[in-house]
């Protein structure tokens, strides 16, 4: 009860506390939920207290029950025990009786005296247990009363010891028993009990008491008095016979009182019982005949038992009660507690369950409230991380654009430094919040990514040539390598591709500072193949093989690019040549799918990551340690938007890396077919197409590593040449003579001779030279190859320090290669590939009437300068008002460009008054419409586009455009690429007039 | 003087003006068109235009900002002009000068505007001097050939 109290308490005390907090509805509430379960509570522990009150009853019953029969049982026992001996008593002074009819009347002289009646009775005493003591008085009449006296030496006296009055008749007690010798001499008739007693026994011949009194002895008892008759009567005796027959009485007292208590004695459980002994023959007035009369303070259950002492007139009960209150069994106490507290148990149980679950289900509520507040304030804190980077980005390249302008002024060497770094950093902290901005913008969803067609390769080269200074002064290697399966033209995200590319390598080469740097593009189908059957020399190494193996295995690790161990072995020559050959025999590909999957990887010779920094490097500002930033820079963001990035791109990135031997990272990229005539010429200016004047050459590359030739071979095979490899100067100056000439692939001869510079001997170009002077001369080549060396170091000293035609510094990559060989072998570009970027705008321009409107007259000027150049005709208004006098139904003009800020009217005003001119054209046309249906060309609603000139293209500024009834807006100078992004979906080169 | 080292003279001219940031991409743009649109004498009329505009709306401000009280907005409206056309013309210093002549502009700062005026007039100034040099050598080298 306790418990439940205190639980009770305490939990309800919560949601008090709760209310507290609540508005005032809800705390109403709350108290309607608090006073229901008050009532609960008390329902119950009233419930739980009547079932214990109610066990608590039956047992009690039970047990009053059974005490009840007890009573019953000790009671009727008693009662007849007492009742036996009371007869056998009764009996007894009936034989008595019968002994003083015979002895003393019926013999004469009388053979009884006073010694022998009392001797007699004294030794027969034990036979009558009840009787204190018996007497014979004889009956006496008035007439004879003399004689009596006489004859008997005293006079009658009454109880009261005083001579008798006269009365009819006497009943003077001649002999006793020595224990009551004191009423010998007595007239018993003058003792009124006793009176009556005589009159009733001899009338009936039966023995009769008396009412219980006080005995002389000062005990309760009652007097027993039986009929002596001279002569034997018949039973049927009339009561004259009788009182005429009558000689005398015999008596005895009972001292009850005495006598029911040595009865009792002898029983058992005599303790627990108050008997009493009632002479009920007047009902209304019982008479206690033996027992106290105080009644116990509490009424306990009782028992009455009938008794028959013979005296039919008379009639007694027996009362048994318990001494003391019946006291319960503790059952009746604890087994009813027991269940109330099981009951309060129960409930508090059910209590504390309920209260609980209700708790959990307040807490899940507020956790999900909690959630939604977090993903709330996620969403706002990347919408504030990408506002504010906006913000910061705006100022900064003002900040920049004028460091720029900083640098190119006047400086002293030390303010040029200074200026230097500001612009150093400003540029980190640009390209820092560039990445923060990426960052939430892909977490917020914002981040879109494009689908233009674009070269793989040129991108990868771009790369390259942005990493190729750092890796120089690294002395690193930098090379890439485009699969020929991977398609010249892909459609996606060539910014986003490039990021990712761009973060990869500048990891590695931030953490490497020997070996090399690799960048792989394959297929992903047979990117898998190779994976697979890369597992099987492993296999086959196992039985047999082994000494083999073993013997390869220094040089398997090397035969990497640079020839450091990778951490990703499947890069190594073997399975790359796997790749390749996979290549070659599929060749040519077909397109089955339109989905292109890229597997591209970068792998480097550097610190690799540490095991335990592994699982964490795609989380956003983690880097392997805090050691490494202080040692590298860097803030570790960068992995996780390429993560991001590959991610949209429906690829996943993952790495191999070994502490202290590198680190390759792999993603794939889902990316679309693009044909390239599909493509056609309205939008080459995504693509750099390479010289084509190198088309069927051919060149003879020295390169003791096979994957570095490959990556010099997938160069010059772009750019057209057909290259073979040899390991050694030697061998290409065998092939050179043709001694082994079979082993060329190419039936022309080689007009170039790429040597690595680690084939470079020292003083190797003088004999070398000479060696293929010498094989001119004698016929065996008839063109001398150009000699070009492929150096990591800077070129301008190594072709100085060796006589050799050129030097390529690396990394390679098509365009640089490009240039060196139109300088070393003297091919001048073909002058159609020069310029053909302004192309299209000219195709798209040409012929085109357009209207420029600005007041500025510089503008003007430059703008239709521009727009001429490309094949338009111009036509130069300097005022809204103007142009709109040119501006009529049907119009000439294919375009009008408008400028925003002028005088009087400004371009918004002209437009958005163009337009209303529009539209009341365009009623007109429909209601000609429906006279001649047939003029199709009526049918078309004029719509002129016009574009905005602004110099600031802010977001802004393009809405206000649109809610003008602007078409879009130009760039102000313009500017080539983003004019023909703006006009292309105006104008289509077929529509020229 | 030979036709050749005019020419050696006007591009020294032009390679100095390109690397103090006098003018800019856009110049060369212009001088671009000239070439391939076969239009000579664009790039000349586009310069004298240029000048005779910077130099009427120069004058204009200079009255402007001697008013007791200041038209902010109308200075404001003529710095744009000029911005836009320096802009066209490539006059890059001329240019960011505007832009924070417009700057100060928008503040209502009076001293500020005409401290601006004076370096967009310098910067005026020094590029007319400039441009007119290299009209006179285009000039030049055109009568000799």
């Amino acid at each position: 009860m306790g418990v439940g109290g205190r639980g009770e308490a305490a939990v309800s005390a919560a949601p008090a506390e709760e209310a507290a907090g609540k508005d005032g509805e809800e705390g109403s509430r709350w108290t309607m939920k608090e006073k229901l379960i008050a009532a609960a509570v008390l329902v119950w522990v009233l419930a739980s207290a009547a079932s214990g009150v109610v066990v608590h009853r039956n047992i009690r019953h039970a047990a009053l029950q059974k005490m009840e029969e007890g009573l019953v049982s000790m009671c009727e026992e008693r009662a007849r025990m007492l009742q036996d001996q009371f007869a056998v008593s009764v009996n007894h002074v009936h034989a008595l009786a019968i002994l003083v009819a015979t002895f003393h009347y019926e013999k004469h002289p009388p053979a009884l005296d006073q010694d022998t009646f009392a001797e007699y009775t004294a030794r027969t005493s034990f036979e009558r247990p009840l009787l204190s003591g018996v007497a014979y008085a004889q009956r006496v009449e008035h007439a004879d009363r003399e004689g009596f006296e006489r004859q008997q030496g005293w006079i009658i006296k009454t109880m009261k010891h005083e001579p008798s009055p006269v009365q009819d008749e006497y009943a003077p007690v001649v002999y006793s028993q020595e224990t009551v010798s004191y009423i010998e001499g007595l007239d018993m008739m003058s003792g009124e009990e006793d009176r009556e007693n005589i009159l009733r026994s001899r009338a009936s011949g039966k023995a009769v008491l008396t009412r219980p009194f006080r005995l002389m002895s000062n005990h309760l008892g009652v007097v027993l008095t039986f009929p002596v008759y001279h002569v034997d009567l018949p039973p049927d005796a009339k009561e004259e016979e009788r009182v005429a027959a009558t000689a005398g009485y015999l008596g005895g007292s009972f001292d009850v009182e005495s006598l029911v208590e040595n009865l009792l004695r002898q029983l058992a459980g005599n303790q627990e019982l108050v008997v009493n002994v009632y002479d009920v023959t007047n009902s209304s007035d019982p008479l206690v005949m033996y027992g106290s009369l105080v009644l116990l303070g509490i009424p306990s259950p009782s028992h009455i038992c009938m008794l028959d002492f013979g005296d039919p007139f008379r009639k007694h009960h027996m009362v048994c009660r318990y001494r003391n209150k019946p006291h319960l069994p503790w059952s009746a106490i604890s087994t009813p507690s027991g269940v109330f507290v099981i009951g309060m148990l129960v409930g508090y149980i059910i209590f504390a369950a309920w209260s609980r679950y209700d708790n959990v289900k307040e807490d899940c509520r507020k956790m999900e409230e909690l959630k939604k507040q977090a993903e709330a304030a996620d969403v706002a804190k990347s919408q504030f991380l990408a506002t504010v980077s906006h913000e910061i980005r705006t100022p900064m390249n003002g900040v920049l654009g004028m460091l720029d302008m900083l640098l190119d002024t006047d400086l002293t060497s030390t303010q040029r430094d200074f200026a230097q770094t500001a612009q150093v950093c400003g540029k980190a902290l640009i390209s820092l919040i560039n990445e923060v901005l990426d960052r939430a913008k892909i977490e917020a969803g914002k981040l879109d990514l494009e689908s233009v067609p674009f070269d793989l390769r040129s991108i990868l080269d771009d790369v390259i040539a942005l990493f190729s200074s750092k890796s120089r002064e690294k002395g690193i290697e930098l090379a890439v390598y485009v699969s020929e399966r991977v398609p010249e033209i892909l459609l996606g995200d060539p910014g986003r591709f490039r990021q990712i590319i761009t973060n990869l390598v500048g990891n590695s080469i931030k953490f490497t500072e020997r070996g090399h740097i690799f960048v792989q593009v394959h297929l992903a189908d047979h990117s898998n193949l190779a994976t697979e059957s890369e597992v099987e020399p492993v296999a086959n190494g196992m039985n047999g093989h082994k000494d083999e193996k073993t013997a390869v295995a220094t040089s398997v690790s090397l035969n990497t690019l640079s020839g450091f161990e990778a951490a990703d072995s499947r890069n190594s020559w073997e399975s790359f040549k796997l790749l390749l050959s996979c290549e070659k025999n599929e060749m040519p590909y077909e397109s089955v799918s339109d989905k292109v999957t890229l597997v591209v990887s970068v792998e480097d010779t550097g610190i690799g990551i540490p095991l335990e920094a592994q699982a964490k490097v795609f989380t956003p500002f983690m880097q392997a340690d805090s050691s490494t930033s202080r040692t590298y820079g860097g803030t570790g963001i960068g992995l996780s938007i390429s993560k991001c990035l590959v991610e949209l791109m429906g690829g996943q990135i993952n790495f191999v890396s070994r502490p202290q031997v590198g680190s390759t990272f792999t993603f794939t990229a889902v990316l679309q077919r693009c044909d390239r005539r599909a493509i056609g010429d309205s939008k080459p200016v995504m693509l750099h197409p390479l010289p084509s004047s190198f088309k069927g050459l051919s060149a003879l590359l020295v390169d003791r590593r096979p994957v570095r030739a490959t990556v010099t071979k997938y160069h010059l095979q772009r750019l057209g040449i057909a290259c073979d490899v040899v390991a050694t100067i030697e061998l290409a100056l065998g092939v050179l003579s043709g001694r082994n000439g079979s082993s060329l692939t190419s039936t022309k001869q080689p007009c170039m001779l790429l040597i690595e510079s680690d084939s470079w001997g020292f003083k190797i170009d003088v004999s070398l030279r000479s060696r293929l002077l010498e094989m001119k001369q004698n016929g065996h080549t008839h063109v001398l190859p150009k000699i070009i060396l492929l150096a990591a170091a800077e070129s301008g000293k190594l072709k100085a320090q060796y006589a050799v035609d050129s030097v390529i510094t690396k990394p390679l990559k098509a365009s640089a290669l490009a240039a060196c060989l139109f300088q070393t072998l003297g091919i001048t570009r073909s002058s159609n590939e020069r310029r053909d970027n302004s192309g299209s705008l000219h195709g798209l321009l040409l012929g085109k009437n357009i209207l420029v409107v600005d007041d500025n007259k510089v503008n003007l000027r430059v703008a239709a300068g521009t727009l001429k150049k490309f094949g338009a005709k111009v036509e130069c208004v300097e005022s809204g008002k103007d142009a709109l006098a040119l501006l009529q139904v049907p119009y000439k003009f294919h375009l009008c460009l408008m400028d925003i800020q002028m005088p009087e009217m400004d371009g918004f005003e002209a437009t958005q008054q163009i337009r209303a001119m529009e539209a009341k054209a365009n009623e007109q046309a429909v209601a000609c419409d429906d006279s001649e249906r047939d003029g199709a060309t009526r049918a078309a609603k004029w719509h002129l586009p016009v574009l905005a000139m602004t110099a600031d293209v802010i977001q802004a500024t393009h809405e206000e455009c649109t809610k003008y009834g602007m078409d879009g807006y130009v760039t102000k100078p313009f500017e080539e690429k983003q004019l023909f992004q703006a006009l292309k979906k105006f104008l289509d080169p077929g529509m020229s007039s | 003087m030979a036709a050749a080292a005019l020419r050696e003279q006007l591009n020294a001219l032009l390679s100095s003006m390109f690397a103090s940031g006098l003018v800019d991409d856009q110049f060369q743009q212009l001088q671009m068109l000239q070439e391939d649109g076969g239009t000579p004498g664009f790039v000349a009329e586009v310069v004298t235009l240029f000048c005779d505009d910077a130099d009427r709306i120069i004058s204009e401000l200079a009255a402007l900002l001697e008013q007791p009280i200041v038209d902010f907005d109308k200075v404001d409206a003529y710095v744009h002009q000029l911005k836009g056309s320096s802009a066209s013309v490539g006059a890059q210093k001329v240019k960011f000068t505007c832009m924070q002549f417009r700057q100060l502009c928008q503040d209502k700062n009076r001293d500020g505007c005409i401290m601006a005026l004076a370096v967009v007039r310098n910067e005026f100034y020094d590029l007319r001097n400039k441009f007119q040099t290299m009209l006179q050598l285009e000039q030049q080298i055109q009568a000799q050939q």
